[in-house]
């Protein structure tokens, strides 16, 4: 494809992540995050995704990413977010959670504010025993974190100490964790169990269990339908995509057969939710298409106007009822890309903003798709 | 490769002294490891004696030898700060370039180049074939450039000068690489046949003879470059390179300077438009092209003779060139700068339709023509020799030898092996040559710590050792995160390497029980199918149980599902909890069922047989009758048999707690007999 400009960056990449706009922004997003794994010395960088100057006059995009600036990182960065636009969360396999901020008036990155071993095993305060932290999850101020410890910890942006702690939260690794709502939070775990926590509440006790039926698979990613906050897509171990509706039931509504080895993240397209993108260990990374007719499609992505985006929701969200939680076996009106041929090494990340797509692999490179929906 | 000719280089390992102290090894797949030992200096030094030792193993002989002139480099691992007493480590490495961060883009994208190469159709015949092999060989070619730009960019922007060294040795290399790949292109991949061959080695002078570029360029863009005192140079650059169209060019501007010459200058213009060229379709036979070369050979000869140029020593000497006469291009050397160059100038004007076999003759005859004696061809220059030899094993021997890592030898022998041009050329040891060097290079980035992943995909395209080199290396791994674990897991488990499969999942499973993770533990080994592990954490599990009275980590062990039959143990953890939950939600008959399964099927471990008979206790003291007949005969037996049958029945006699707790069973057992007995029978006489 013409349109992906790709870079290699010597790096292999665990997560990449789009500085989200501000909200009166009208042109597409260009810089991004990228965190490294399994490196001596890892990184996490910050890079403008192409030139805008360069604009060719169909709206091509030439020249590949280039690097902003980046800042030395203890142990595999294991997830992060955009706290706001210029701060970012950074979960670390040392079980440390850091908070780094991006000065972009002189292009420099600087810790601000860290939280040692927030996740730990046995002991937090011997010098070895930090537990990875698996994942992390932003709304601004607050944050969630969710490890290998099977521990939850909420922290605010501005207090030292942890708001809250749920210890031994999980028996087994929790992979994921994504906010449900302001106050609950949805977490995924290595037996295949999806759950509800209300932080409200001060039992330690997850408020509702769901779980894969039979073989335990375990799963390793989670997201929320942006605007139908009931709809749970998770990828597994098997590199099945499972859409649960979590107001019914305890068991997926459907499972749908995709990657050949574990899928690593899923993500509802923030503004279209017709459109899920997810990535795996086999290589591939899948464009989920459930607008039903192409004619139909709303054209604001191309334009970017945000008025004519208001207008349409209403209508795609009808659409999207009966398209993700269709329980009939007309799958076959959802339309499947691949949009990796040929890739051989594990896709970790990718993040979806607007028309843009980031994704980051073992293979050290990075790549920008700047027209998804072309 | 295949002989032992030559003896192995002496490997210097920086800070240690081998004359103060005797030094030990250990060698490994990747690494050897050096250390000092306690010993004075006794005779010799260890190290050196076992290099030059012959061939003590596998890796040293082979693998070692051919990398180590090069690649060993000396890291401290372990140190005693220079403390004299104590003993330091050195970690040895063999392929240093591995660990140069801007060729880490070399080796990611040609892997994905190399994987395609696997892949590739071979059913395509003949040209097509052919022609996807040469798109192969310039892909491998453009990495290897964009590459070099990158470590020039660095050497530029870098103000650290043994750094900048650095960058521009590897510049250099890796220009001489491209350089070597590209001739082989041309000879062995492509195999141009007489007249295109011709094309393609100019194109592959012009590409990499760039001494000049400079020279060109000033000149082109001083203001009059007529005057330029550079002015004739860069004509005759061209002419040597035979860049007409440009030569011509600016001849153009020379001849409109000076009218009164006009006349040379439209007679030269005029031999050089009409020489004749190969062209690359089939338009012309080669006949064709060698009686029309002869007609302009003979009329350049004509104008020459009768002195048209004697006025201008330039011009003569480009006429003198076109005539490929040999000390006229001679007379240009430092214009041409290698020998190759000069060979393919002479190809150019004397023999446009060699043939690739006569090339040896020229390529000889050039080298020495060219360096006169005065100084021995370089190993680069032996490398290209070879190649025009058509040596092609040459070739990769000399480059292994000289290059400073695995990746060049190792993809271009794989590119040579599917054009079929390396007969099985059997190596006294290991395989083939493609997979030794394979082997090697893979090894080597299995040696990184982050590179491994990609080392994966070349063992598995190694059919005969590859898969012993992987099980070997993947043991080797530091499994730091679960998330890294799984990974390497998968590696193992799409290849069926249970074996591996299996240490992964124990390693894991050991570091979680460490951690006093219990559930992950139990994951792990359910994962591995390790009955004796997951009988060892079912059995810490009903530990915590009978300590604390309750059960942690329920939600793991409420969703064990079929994995609960896995080992006898977590089956019975399984049930037992099951038990508590029907006790829980007071569904007494089918707790009190289950209960009595536990031990009549034998599930339970007999140590455990206590525990669970007291638990009967409170179902049999429940108002209503839940045990019958039957099931209460069946609770006796077991009483009896824990009580006489078991060895350790001294000890119940000698624990009053035990005594007690045995009598309130009888007593409950009795009397709910007797309860049951009056009731069974009035349930039957109604």
């Amino acid at each position: 494809m013409e349109d992906v400009s790709a870079k290699f960056v010597s790096q292999k990449i665990s997560r990449t992540r789009w500085r989200p706009l501000p909200a009166a922004a009208l042109q597409p997003p260009d810089v991004f995050a990228t965190g490294s794994w399994d490196n001596e010395d890892n990184r996490v960088s910050i890079w403008s995704a192409g030139d805008l100057g360069n604009a060719g006059l169909n709206g091509e995009y030439h020249g590949e990413p280039h690097l902003l600036c980046d800042i030395q990182h203890n142990g595999d960065v294991m997830d992060m977010q955009f706290l706001d636009q210029e701060r970012i969360v950074v979960a670390s396999s040392t079980g440390t959670v850091t908070i780094f901020r991006h000065h972009q008036n002189n292009q420099t990155l600087s810790a601000n504010h860290r939280w040692e071993k927030a996740h730990y095993h046995v002991d937090q305060d011997t010098s070895c025993g930090g537990a990875a932290c698996t994942g992390v999850v932003c709304n601004n101020p607050e944050i969630v974190t969710v490890g290998e410890d099977g521990r939850i910890n909420l922290f605010r942006a501005d207090q030292k100490d942890a708001v809250r702690t749920i210890d031994n939260a999980d028996s087994s690794t929790l992979h994921a964790v994504t906010f449900l709502r302001t106050t609950e939070i949805l977490t995924v775990n290595s037996i295949g169990q999806l759950k509800i926590w209300d932080l409200r509440q001060q039992r330690n006790e997850p408020s509702q269990i769901f779980s894969l039926a039979g073989d335990r698979v375990p799963l390793h990613c989670v997201d929320r339908h942006p605007n139908q906050q009931h709809i749970v897509a998770t990828g597994g171990q098997d590199g099945m995509l499972s859409i649960w509706d979590i107001r019914q039931g305890t068991m997926p509504v459907s499972l749908l057969n995709a990657h050949e080895a574990e899928m690593w993240e899923v993500h509802f397209h923030p503004s279209d939710p017709d459109h899920l993108f997810t990535c795996s260990e086999d290589g591939s990374l899948w464009h989920w298409d459930t607008s039903t007719n192409v004619s139909e499609k709303p054209s604001f992505l191309h334009q970017g106007g945000r008025s004519t985006a208001y207008l349409s929701h209403s209508t795609i969200n009808q659409s999207v009822v009966s398209a993700w939680l269709s329980n009939d076996p007309t799958k076959d009106r959802m339309e499947i890309t691949n949009l990796i041929p040929n890739q051989t090494l594990s896709v970790n990340s990718l993040d979806v903003l607007g028309p843009c797509l980031v994704y980051g692999t073992d293979a050290e490179a990075i790549y920008v798709n700047r027209q998804l929906f072309a | 490769m295949d002989e032992s000719d030559t003896e192995p280089p002496l490997v210097v390992v920086p800070g240690a002294d081998p004359s103060a102290r005797q030094l030990c090894f250990a060698w490994g797949p990747a690494e050897v490891l050096v250390c000092e030992t306690l010993f004075g200096r006794a005779g010799g030094s260890c190290f050196r004696c076992l290099s030059r030792s012959p061939s003590p193993s596998r890796f040293w002989g082979e693998g070692w030898v051919g990398a180590a002139a090069r690649a060993l480099t000396g890291s401290v691992a372990g140190t005693g700060e220079g403390a004299p007493s104590s003993s330091r480590v050195f970690v040895v490495r063999r392929d240093q370039d591995i660990y140069i961060q801007t060729l880490r883009k070399l080796f990611n994208e040609s892997h994905g180049i190399f994987m395609g190469l696997q892949r590739s159709e071979e059913e395509l015949a003949g040209k097509s074939r052919k022609a996807q092999l040469v798109q192969v060989s310039k892909n491998y070619r453009s990495v290897i450039r964009a590459c070099m730009e990158d470590m020039h960019q660095a050497a530029v922007s870098t103000r650290d000068s043994a750094l900048q060294g650095q960058y521009s040795t590897q510049v250099s290399i890796l220009s001489a690489m491209e350089l070597i790949w590209n001739l082989c292109e041309i000879l062995f991949v492509e195999a141009a046949a007489a007249g295109p061959l011709l094309l393609r080695l100019l194109d592959w002078v012009r590409l990499h003879v760039c001494d000049v570029d400079s020279m060109v360029r000033e000149v082109l863009s001083s203001e009059s470059p007529s005057k330029h005192k550079l002015f004739w140079n860069v004509v005759d650059v061209f002419v040597l390179q035979g860049r007409m169209d440009e030569a011509r060019h600016l001849l153009s501007k020379e001849a409109s300077a000076n009218p009164t010459s006009m006349n040379m200058y439209k007679i030269l213009d005029d031999l050089m438009k009409k020489m004749p060229v190969p062209s690359l379709g089939n338009t012309q036979t080669l006949t064709e092209l060698e009686l029309k070369w002869q007609h302009w050979h003979e009329e350049c000869q004509r104008y020459l003779q009768d002195g048209t140029f004697a006025s201008n020593p330039h011009m003569e000497s480009i006429c003198k060139i076109l005539l490929g006469d040999e000390d006229a291009i001679l007379e240009k050397k430092e214009l041409m700068t290698t020998w190759y160059h000069f060979l393919v100038t002479r190809l150019l004007y004397s023999h446009p339709t060699v043939k690739p076999l006569e090339l040896r003759f020229y390529a000889q005859s050039s080298i020495d023509l060219f360096l006169g004696g005065e100084s021995s061809p370089e190993p680069l220059d032996m490398i290209l020799m070879a190649a025009f030899e058509f040596e092609m094993h040459q070739v990769i021997k000399e480059c292994s030898i000289v290059l400073s890592n695995w990746w060049f030898v190792a993809h271009l022998t794989d590119l040579l092996d599917h054009c079929k041009l390396l007969q099985s050329h059997n190596l006294y040891f290991g395989s083939n040559m493609r997979e030794f060097l394979l082997l090697e290079y893979a090894s080597g980035l299995f040696s990184h710590h982050s590179l491994w992943q990609l080392g994966v995909d070349y063992f598995d395209h190694c059919p005969e050792y590859g898969r012993v080199y992987l099980e070997l290396h993947i043991e080797r791994i530091p499994l730091s995160t679960e998330q890294k674990a799984l990974k390497v897991l998968r590696i193992c488990e799409q290849r069926q390497m249970h074996e591996q499969v299996r240490s992964i999942c124990k390693i894991m499973a050991m570091k979680a029980l460490r951690n006093n993770r219990l559930g992950s533990a139990l994951s792990w080994s359910i994962r591995a199918k390790d009955a004796a592990f997951a009988t060892l954490i079912s059995d810490r599990f009903l530990k915590d149980y009978c300590e604390r009275g309750c059960f942690s980590d329920l939600d793991l062990i409420d969703n064990l599902g079929p994995s609960m039959l896995l080992s006898d143990r977590l089956t019975f953890l399984g049930k037992y909890r099951e038990f508590h939950r029907l006790y829980g939600e007071k569904r007494f008959p089918e707790a009190a069922r289950l209960l009595l399964t536990l031990m009549t099927a034998h599930i339970a471990p007999c140590s455990f047989w206590m525990t669970l008979l007291t638990d009967a206790l409170p179902l049999l003291e429940q108002k209503e009758v839940i045990f019958s007949a039957e099931q209460t005969y069946e609770l006796m037996r077991c009483l009896e048999d824990l009580t006489a049958g078991n060895p350790d029945k001294q000890k119940f006699q000698d624990d009053d707690v035990e005594t007690t707790k045995v009598e309130m069973l009888r007593l409950a057992l009795a009397r709910n007999l007797a309860r049951v007995i009056v009731k069974e029978g009035t349930v039957e006489r109604s």
